[in-house]
């Protein structure tokens, strides 16, 4: 590299410290580390791989929902799964990411998606935890994210975290609903909060001591609390939460701390995070097979709807040429 | 395995929502779809799930011109020295009334 492109590089990547230092927002067309490019796009596709497979454990209930009411709530909590995805497909396009790649690299194993989509909804309790604890822990992580320093992602994260709230309100109204009902009702409470407990404390990610990247992305504005500060404040939301329920949470060591002013829990089984993040959980195998085939499926429609519109085009251009000739003629 | 980069067979549109009657229509995003009829309808089911729009307008991503960031002074410049284009450039007594 010459001297002359040497500075041009230093003073663009000046700017680009410049603006994360004065907690202003790189927009998409702006110089940026590679790195940072690299780090977004693994960030965001990761996230909106987690919003599709997250369909798929409550899509199961879909047609065995209780009641009309309790099924058009899940219908429209899954399809918002959906439109989130899209939402941060759409962000990690506008650095050059290209969607059919992202979801190409999913089904091959080549990207990730969250571990708690690895276990699977053994009963319609498990509808109402997810809403609870999963989309509680969920929007304990996306809150800090509407001031990501990458503006479309910041600006995804907005809207997400707004429809957010319908999801953790319609879940817990669903356990309240089920805690009144029969004693079995309200053990399959217990028991749904019983198996989602502890992999929701996983969603925050490995303690800060063994998550090297946690620096860099802080000091980039891409995170804006560590993995442990997140999972503290989500006990120290959800415990109350529980106990106006009815519910235990499953963990001896749960007790509020008044020196700290925080709750003090047991420790995570980081062993089943590693081996469900390795492709290991009970369920992993069958939802990538399961999103694999419906992209496959979806083939036809997605050729059909192209050839449709190539010779729409096609038409339109050979009346708008008739009609130059007619003109010229006249 | 295959590491060469797939490519989406729809091409992108970027959708621009009006919330309401009264104000201008804003960038929301982008979606694909295989033509602008297309792009309208996925822009409601995605954009407009919650009464976010009356009107929606749908632009193919490759139509538009954008300026760019690295001529970002250069460009902008003819408005930056032009401080009387500002009402506050003008200095008027504090007891005239209504300016």
């Amino acid at each position: 590299m010459t001297a002359l492109a040497d500075g041009r590089a230093g003073e663009l990547e000046a700017h680009f410290d410049e603006t994360i230092a004065r907690d202003r927002r790189i927009e998409p067309r702006d110089w940026m580390p590679d790195h940072y490019r690299a780090t977004m796009i693994r960030q965001i596709a990761q996230h909106a791989h987690s919003e599709i497979i997250g369909m798929q454990p409550e899509g199961n209930w879909i047609t065995r929902a209780p009641s009309l009411r309790r099924k058009a709530v899940l219908i429209a909590k899954v399809q918002d799964e959906a439109g989130h995805g899209m939402y941060l497909y759409s962000a990690a396009e506008t650095l050059g990411a290209d969607r059919a790649d992202l979801t190409a690299k999913l089904v091959s194993g080549r990207q990730k998606y969250s571990s708690i989509f690895n276990y699977p909804t053994l009963t319609y309790a498990d509808v109402g935890v997810i809403g609870w604890l999963v989309d509680g822990a969920a929007i304990c992580n996306q809150v800090p994210l509407c001031r990501s320093s990458y503006g479309p992602y910041a600006r995804a994260m907005v809207r997400i975290c707004k429809e957010e709230s319908f999801h953790q309100r319609q879940g817990y109204e669903l356990l309240m609903t089920m805690m009144r009902g029969s004693e079995a009702q309200r053990a399959m409470v217990q028991d749904a909060t019983n198996r989602f407990w502890w992999p929701s404390l996983m969603m925050f990610g490995p303690p800060d001591d063994q998550s090297p990247n946690t620096a860099q992305s802080m000091a980039w504005g891409i995170k804006r609390h560590t993995n442990d500060e997140l999972r503290q404040r989500f006990v120290d939301m959800t415990v109350p939460q529980a106990g106006k329920l009815g519910v235990t949470l499953p963990d001896p060591d749960l007790t509020w701390n008044s020196e700290r002013g925080h709750y003090d829990f047991g420790a995570v089984d980081w062993a089943e995070f590693t081996a469900v993040l390795k492709g290991n959980g009970p369920c992993n195998a069958q939802r990538v097979a399961q999103r694999k085939a419906a992209h496959d499926d979806g083939a036809w429609v997605r050729e059909a709807a192209a050839a449709r519109a190539a010779k729409q085009a096609a038409r339109d251009r050979a009346a708008r040429e008739q009609d130059t000739r007619e003109q010229d003629t006249a | 395995m295959d590491d060469a980069p797939v490519r989406s067979e729809w091409p992108l549109y970027e959708v621009f929502l009006r919330g309401k009657r009264g104000l201008n229509h804003v960038h929301v995003g982008s979606l694909h779809a295989a033509d602008p009829q297309m792009a309208l309808h996925h822009a409601r089911d995605l954009y407009t799930r919650r009464n976010e729009g009356v009107s929606i307008w749908v632009v193919a991503a490759a139509d538009i011109t954008a300026s760019s960031p690295d001529e970002k002074d250069p460009f902008f410049a003819p408005s930056g020295d032009k401080v009387y284009r500002h009402p506050t450039f003008y200095e008027i007594p504090d007891d005239v009334p209504h300016m």
